[in-house]
This record gives C-alpha cells, structure tokens and sequence, in this order.
C-alpha cells in the first residue's frame, strides 16, 4: 500500500535581513496510514517550520519553499493552489498548536471555533454542527459539553483549552493530524492527561498522527515511529524501540542522555548537550551537528551524511552518520 | 459588568464634579463680568446694584454652594448675556454640532477604517506607503492651518464654498472635510497597526489551519479583535468632537458648542461657561460609558467584570 504521506527532499529557506535562514535541508521520510511519528530535536531545528509549509501555513515572503515534494494520498500539496489548500488543511489534515493560551481567539465562543471547519468543510447547519460539536467535546473528555461549548476560552483552564484544540484538530475526521508541541505549555500531570486522551483517540478513531516535541520521554509513551531533526535535517530515524536502544547518531545519543535514566520524562536535565545550536543563515555544510560532535570525523565537517539504513538494526532504521557510534561508543565504555 | 458601570459611573460623577468646581473657581478669577455687562462709564452704584442682583456681592465659597446644589437639581443659571437659562443658550448649539461633529465621525471612520485595512492587507506595497504617508501627514497637520487652506482655496479662491457659517450641505463641506481627515488618519494608522498585530496571533495561524477562507479569517478573526482598540479611539474622538471642536468652530465661524462656550468665557458670563462645561464633560462620560459597553459586546472577557 502506498504510504499516507510521503515527503521527499523538502527543502524551505526565510529570506531575512540577516541573511537566508536555511530552516528546512533535503528532508525525506514517509508515514503509513494509521503510524504515530514523533519528530523531536532542539529549538530551531525546524520542525514546525517543516509541518507548517506543507500545507501553505508558512508566510510567504519571508518564508520560501526552495523545493520539493509533500506526496498525500499520492497528490502533491506543495504543487496545489491555495484555493485547494483550504480543502485539505482542516479537512485532510487537522492541527493541534502549541500553546494553547494563545491558540484560541478570545472573543468566540469555544462552540463557534469547533463549528468553523464542520460548516466550512461539510456545510453543516448551525444546529447539526451544534450537535457534532457536543459530540467532539465529550469525546476529548470535557464534562457538561453542551454548557461549556458557549463559553469563552478565559473560562477553560490550560488542559482544557488543549483539549479543545484537539477536539478543533479531529472535527472533520482528518486522515492526518500533527500536532506541534501540543503538551508543552502544559504541567506534567495535565501534559500525562493529554497524551492518555491521544492515546484512546488514536484506538477510537484510527488517526495517523505526526506529533512534534523537543521531549524525548514524550515520544517513547506516544509513538511507533522517531525522528530526529537537527539544523532543518534528519539525522536518525526509525522505530522508537530501535532507535533508544540502539542510537546511531550522536545527537540522538545526547538527547537520550538528558533523559533521566530508565525513566520517562523529567523534569530535571541530567545531560546538557555542549555547545550552541546551529547558524541557519550559513550554508549548510557537512554535517550540521559536527561542532558538538565529540565522536566527529573530518569528513563530518565537510561532506553532508545522508540518510542511510543502518547495519545490523531493525529494517526502517536509518541515520546520518559518517562515524561509526557503536563502535565509539563500545570504545569509550560509554553508556547511554 | 453591572458593577463595572456603577463603579464606572460613580467615579464619572466625581469627575463632572471636579470639573464643576475647577471651572467656578478659575473664572471667577478671570475677572468681573458685571465691568463687561455694563456700558463704559457706568458709577460704582450700578456696578455693585448688578453684582447685588447676580448674586457675585456674596462670599464665593457660599456662591459656589448655592451654584452647585442649583447644578444638581438641573438649574444652571440665567445668563448675564442673553437673559435666558444658560443651559437653553448652550443646548440649542448642540444640533449645530452635533451635525458637524457626525459628518467628520462617520466619514473619517469609513475612510481611515478602509485605508488602514489596505496598509496593512497590502502590507510592504507602494499603497502600503501611500496610505501611511497621508496618514501621517493628515494627523501631523494642524486642523487650524488645514481649515484655513482650504478656506482660502475653495472658498476665497475657488468660491465653491462659503468661508463659514452655517445653515446648507454647502457650509458643512469644509469644516467636515477638514475634521474627516484628522479622524481618518487618526483611525488609519491605528487600525493597520493593530490588524498587523493581530494577523501575528496564535489564533490567526488556528483559523488558517482549519482550512477556513481569507475572508472568513480576517473578518472573523483578525478584524473583530483589531478593533477593540480602534473602538476606544472612536470614542474619544467622538466625546471631543461633540463636545464642539472650539478651533475648528472659531475658524469656520460654525455656531457651535464650542464657540459659545468661547464667547461665553470672553464675556465672563458665568452660568454659560460651568453649563457649556458640565455638558461637554457629561458627553464625554457618555460617550466613554457607551465605549465601555460595546467592549463588552466585543470582548466576552470584559463582560465578566
Ligand atoms: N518567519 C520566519 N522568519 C525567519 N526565520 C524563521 C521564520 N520562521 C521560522 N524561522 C526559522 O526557522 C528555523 C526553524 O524554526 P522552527 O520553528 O521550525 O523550529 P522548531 O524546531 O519548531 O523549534 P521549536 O522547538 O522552538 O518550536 C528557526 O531558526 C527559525 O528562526
Ligand atoms: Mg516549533
């Protein structure tokens, strides 16, 4: 069965005063329908920049899709007019953003903003959109949804508002749904709430799910499938399971170090990664994460890794790498 | 809200009430109107005969006290000038102002409200430009000088419009336009900025994301709260306007509120100066609790207040 989505060397650039910010490099992978993947990597990596410009939500300028292809369902999405993006984005493709303090409008009713994309998407009737709504908020696990549906997002608190987000995110039953830190604002009990909610959602309704975070411990409970993206690239991919027990980059071994051992996510750092995150606005050269690199090579600082299955992993393993991490790290004695 | 507005008027009447007494006191230093009622070379008989009969021969604190407990039950005084209740001289200006005062509203509020839609829809364009430098330049502009351009081009030069007075759609061209172009720059340069905040919103990037159409998201989601703040200013500038804009009123020779007040203070004729006062400061509070109002139909967070 062809995959649900496939990407292949999408490549988006901001063109800025101080110079082009090459937030997006070569990034290929694909999802099959029903997959959970989690994208995780640092602050700037360009992870939401890469879920966003599939869809047109990129402004543009500064925004720049230098190029690429975005195949869903086996259509181009970067190759459609905005006027068919509408019909996909909401319908096709749901979206759950970050905080979600911010992500309502402040003066609709929570109804109205759940409604939109029904009648938009299906011309659903005020009152059919109604009933679908308190449908939608009871499924996303908020009591007395037919009151709380004419209230105001002021009178929800942090957890809930998120939950009303991914009640917006799933209203037209999209195939696909990403969600872009969609627990991070939160505290860590509301944050488990939301991700046991994902979880049932997932059994009930069958989405496939990009889910995005810079937390690794949040990957590990949620998804079937990771990638780690550094400087707008991939640097490892595969299943979750493969890929913390078995890093082949050394990005990733550093993320999983800063977790806490044999733990899941925490709320203290063991491990900081030395050094500073790449320079965007220089021409990607070698392998972003070279620098900080202690087991880099001086082909790591010249020639771009690519993507590659790794030896004597599970199939579907992949990562950028010029070294040879396990041995490194079998070497050193040192242990994730 | 309730409570909001009780507190809110409360503390407005505490204010019309510092005015009241800001405006007793200061022009009864001025001077002696009685001096200015009577003619040159009348004795110092009929000057204090007439203090005696405007009740100015009395200590002031008790003046003051018979005046304001008269101001609540809604008695304002005979004018020394004209011989009739103050507050009557003051309100049958009111509808002369009142008309100039809506023209420049509603124009300048269309106008400004479409140009800074345009800047900031066409954001980094040539119009983008166009619109904000006419903008700039029509708030930098003194109305006064403006007023008398136009004056001396359309009507002096020209002859298209009469130099001032009042009365046809003739006479309310010029002081309209020259008004509409203060509001609508006004209103231009803070609508763009404020629609440009907005588009910048979390909830602006939701409404994209749900697939709904340009226009539903800038009506629904950027335009409906861009102009919270633009509503403020409409309120402000509708409380100065009506209260009778004393300058541009003197230049076109317009029979307002504003100008009576001015030939009122001239002619130290006390009770029309405290009416023409408390009635600009009561609309000033209207119009501010109207605002205040229609934030809460706006916006659901105030309401709760
Ligand atoms: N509008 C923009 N103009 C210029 N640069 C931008 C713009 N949007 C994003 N970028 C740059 O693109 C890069 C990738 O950003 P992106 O938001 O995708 O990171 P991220 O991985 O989602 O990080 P975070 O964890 O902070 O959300 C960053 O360097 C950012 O500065
Ligand atoms: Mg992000």
């Amino acid at each position: 069965m062809a995959p649900l989505l496939e990407v292949r060397n999408l490549t988006v650039a901001f063109d800025t005063p101080d110079g082009t910010v090459h937030a997006v490099n070569d990034v290929s992978y694909s999802l099959e329908e029903g997959e959970t993947l989690g994208i995780v990597g640092e602050s700037g990596s360009g992870k939401s920049v890469h879920a966003l410009s599939m869809v047109g939500l990129i402004a543009t300028p500064p925004g720049r899709i230098v190029r690429g292809e975005v195949l869903f369902n086996g259509r181009d999405l970067l190759a459609l007019s905005q006027r068919e993006l509408f019909e996909v984005r909401g319908k096709e493709i749901g979206f759950v953003f970050q905080d979600p303090m911010t992500s309502l409008n402040p003066v609709l009713t929570i109804e109205r903003q759940i409604a939109e994309p029904l009648r938009r998407h299906f011309g659903m009737s005020a009152s059919q959109a109604r009933t679908r709504v308190v449908e939608l908020l009871e499924l996303v696990g908020i009591p007395d949804a037919a009151r709380r549906a004419r209230q105001y997002p002021h009178e929800f608190s942090g957890g809930m508002r998120q939950r009303v987000m991914i009640a917006i995110g799933i209203s037209c039953n999209p195939k696909l749904l990403i969600a872009d830190e969609a627990t991070t604002a939160l505290d860590v009990t509301v944050q488990a709430q939301i991700l046991d909610l994902v979880r049932d959602l997932k059994k009930k309704i069958g989405t496939t799910v990009i889910w995005i975070t810079h937390d690794m411990g949040v990957v590990a409970g949620l998804a079937d499938t990771v990638q780690v993206m550094y400087g707008g690239r991939i640097m490892e991919r595969g299943p979750v399971r493969a890929v913390f027990h078995d890093p082949r980059n050394a990005y990733t071994w550093g993320l999983l170090k800063s977790l806490p051992h044999g733990g899941r996510r925490g709320v203290t750092r063991l491990y900081q990664i030395p050094g500073n995150p790449p320079d965007l606005t220089k021409e990607p050269v070698g392998d972003p994460f070279a620098p900080r690199n202690p087991f880099a090579t001086e082909r790591c600082r010249t020639e771009t890794p690519p993507l590659g299955e790794v030896e004597g992993s599970v199939a579907g393993h992949k990562a950028a790498a010029w070294y040879d991490l396990r041995a490194a790290l079998a070497a050193t004695q040192v242990q994730p | 809200m309730t409570r909001y507005l009780v507190g809110k008027l409360a503390e407005s009447l505490l204010a019309l009430w510092g005015v009241i007494t800001i405006v007793f006191f200061v022009s009864r230093v001025l001077g002696d109107p009685a001096v200015l009622l009577l003619p040159v070379g009348a004795g110092q008989q009929d000057l204090d005969a007439l203090r005696a009969s405007l009740g100015l021969d009395r200590p002031i604190l008790e003046q003051y006290l018979i005046s304001v407990l008269a101001m609540v039950r809604g008695d304002f005084g005979i004018s020394f000038q004209h011989q009739r209740p103050a507050m009557d001289v003051v309100l049958e200006r009111m509808p002369v102002t009142a008309t100039l005062a809506g023209t420049a509203l509603v124009f300048g509020t269309l106008i400004g409200a479409v140009a800074g839609a345009i800047a900031a829809l066409k954001r980094g364009t040539i119009s983008e430009f166009i619109v904000m430098v006419a903008a700039l330049l029509g708030q930098a502009t003194p109305v006064f000088w403006l007023g008398i351009m136009l004056i001396l081009v359309f009507s002096v030069d020209l002859g298209w419009f009469p130099t001032g007075g009042s009365g046809t759609i003739a006479h309310l061209v010029l002081p309209g336009l020259t008004l509409s172009v203060f509001v609508s720059a006004s209103i231009a340069r803070l609508l763009r900025s404020s629609l440009l905040d907005i588009m910048r919103e979390d909830y602006v990037r939701t409404a994209r994301a749900k697939g709904l159409l340009p226009r539903t998201v800038f009506f629904w989601h950027i335009a409906r709260n861009a102009l919270i703040p633009v509503i403020t200013m409409i309120g402000i500038i509708a409380g100065e306007l009506l209260g009778g804009s004393v300058v541009i009123e003197t230049v076109f020779a317009w029979p307002g509120v504003g100008r009576i007040i001015m030939q009122a203070i001239q002619a130290q004729d006390f009770p029309v100066i405290q009416a023409g006062v408390a009635l600009v400061a009561a609309i000033f509070i209207v119009v501010n609790l109207l605002v205040d109002l229609l934030y809460g139909v706006l916006d659901p967070r105030i309401r709760r207040r």
